[in-house]
């Protein structure tokens, strides 16, 4: 089976700054994978790389067994869409939902886009209330559901998610963290996400790479993080850290 | 100054009410608590009236707001009855806040230094030469290592966690007896806000200070506070020890708990809240 996504020795460079050193990762198709690491690790550099946000220095990426080239073509945003962090900022704040919605159908020349909203926007459990409201009419939660409607609107097989839940209270989270787990079983997705938080990771992910200053600094599955059978120490201060403070 | 073991703060029945075209939008209703030289945690989600009710005890709630209480009082002076210049000259001199995010909340244009020593010389008699060794020796005390360096940098310059450590020495500088955080740790790394704590528990225990802790984060909150008070729709709904947290009776508190993911706990789906009208009674 061809994997999902397959990443070999990619770099990314920011004028002198190498943000990403050489990364490889392989996820199989219908696999949750986690990128976990301090802000700065590149993890979210990795996603963008993939969706085409920032141009690679080096390296090959292959989704769906097709090498990407420096552009990415319509076809590539049909099976890779991503969500991002801050819904207060992801969201067009003069376009109310249904535009939101409509932007990609209108793009990929979709006809059934009246269905397609109202199917999108019931998937993610707003209802048609919403449809003909502004961003700032919404809540946090809210506007990330509606992110997720748009990424899910095109049908795409994989999802990239870059911290999408850190902008959202501890309850709101655990809402959009179930949306979620149900949409990729619903749909069979494909999951690549990012957090910074390991209980996030090991709750919605099978298999993660901790990553630092750029580089990978060990692939885990779920179950040896839990176990704690890590062999870097930079992943046991990570443990460490999530588990709260301890007076010294 | 009050002894050790008195009350430093006592907040009964405060409000704060916002004036909408749509009506009274009542952000704090009626919060009672008393603070002595310990940490006090306030929990609750955006929107719950924490932040309000830090910066109602600040004095920073906004002019079109209104504030009352039966009794807002530090060390037994009433901070509500009291001219805006005495409640000017109290803020930053014995009561000092913590924002939540650096890169919002220092001055982008003044050096790092510059904006401490503005601090201390708004509040106290000093030279300018004593002014800059106070700064520097606080800067250290935040575990900055190399102070001098820092010293004239500006906020872009550094990080996040370093940006923190800047405005904790800012708010420390002038000696303050109570501190107010508000989200002092949320816009960190995970491993740089644990240092972050480490700094602010150390100061605050040495100093004897008394600190409120607001925080979204019930569990960090239950680690780092002696006490916690849960907020909801402008209301305490439960106030207990950090110790018997686990013991919460509330719905809404044990809901809070329940919701987060956990290592080594698979439970698919989450716990939702389920958020009932009769806890916002």
């Amino acid at each position: 089976m061809t994997p999902a996504i397959s990443i070999d020795g990619l770099a990314v460079v920011f004028d002198r700054f190498r943000a990403l050193k050489g990364v490889s990762l392989e996820v199989q198709s219908g696999d949750s994978f986690g990128l976990v690491g301090e802000s700065g690790s590149g993890k979210s550099t990795l996603l963008k790389a993939i969706a085409g946000l920032v141009p690679a220095a080096s390296g090959t990426i292959t989704v769906n067994g097709k090498t990407l080239g420096a552009r990415r073509d319509k076809a590539f945003y049909r099976e890779v869409q991503m969500v991002f962090q801050d819904p207060y900022g992801s969201l067009h704040p003069r376009q109310t939902v249904d535009r939101l919605l409509q932007e990609p159908l209108a793009i990929h020349g979709f006809a059934d886009g009246e269905q397609r909203i109202q199917r999108a926007l019931d998937e993610v459990g707003l209802g048609n209330g919403f449809r003909f409201r502004y961003a700032h009419q919404l809540s946090g939660g809210q506007r990330q559901r509606v992110a997720i409607a748009r990424a899910l609107i095109l049908e795409p097989s994989i999802l990239l998610l870059d911290e999408p839940t850190s902008a959202l209270d501890a309850s709101v989270q655990a809402e959009v963290l179930n949306l979620l787990e149900e949409v990729r079983r619903r749909r069979k997705l494909t999951f690549l996400m990012v957090s910074h938080d390991l209980a996030i990771i090991t709750h919605m992910c099978e298999r993660l790479m901790v990553m630092q200053s750029g580089e990978a600094v060990e692939n885990l599955t779920a179950s040896q993080l839990i176990g704690h059978r890590v062999t870097m120490d930079y992943t046991r201060n990570l443990l460490r850290a999530s588990e709260g403070f301890v007076r010294t | 100054m009050s002894d050790a073991t008195g009350t430093l703060l006592e907040v009964d029945d405060l409000r704060v009410d916002f004036p909408t075209r749509t009506g009274l939008v009542q952000a704090v209703r009626g919060v009672s608590f008393s603070l002595g030289r310990e940490r006090l945690g306030i929990v609750g989600e955006s929107g719950s009236g924490k932040s309000q009710t830090g910066r109602a005890i600040m004095g920073l709630t906004p002019p079109q707001a209104l504030v009352s209480a039966k009794k807002l009082a530090l060390d037994g002076i009433d901070l509500l009855a009291m001219p805006a210049r005495q409640r000017r000259a109290l803020r930053g001199k014995r009561i000092a806040m913590i924002l939540q995010d650096p890169k919002y909340s220092l001055d982008p244009v003044m050096s790092i230094g510059r904006q401490i020593v503005e601090t201390l010389r708004t509040h106290e008699k000093v030279s300018k030469g004593e002014a800059r060794e106070r700064a520097l020796a606080m800067l250290e005390a935040v575990q900055i290592r190399d102070p001098a360096r820092v010293f004239d940098l500006h906020p872009h310059e550094v990080s996040g966690g370093m940006g923190q450590r800047a405005m904790i020495a800012m708010m420390l500088i002038a000696g303050p007896e109570l501190m107010i955080a508000d989200e002092p740790t949320s816009a960190l790394d995970v491993t740089v806000q644990l240092d972050v704590l480490g700094i602010l528990d150390r100061l605050v225990s040495e100093r004897g200070m008394g600190l409120i802790f607001i925080s979204h984060d019930l569990r960090l909150v239950a680690s780092f506070c002696d006490r916690v008070i849960v907020m909801y729709a402008g209301k305490v709904v439960e106030q207990l020890k950090a110790s018997e947290l686990r013991e919460a009776q509330h719905p809404y508190t044990r809901g809070l708990l329940n919701c987060m993911p956990k290592i080594g706990y698979e439970r698919h789906p989450l716990p939702v809240l389920d958020r009932k009208p009769e806890w916002a009674a």
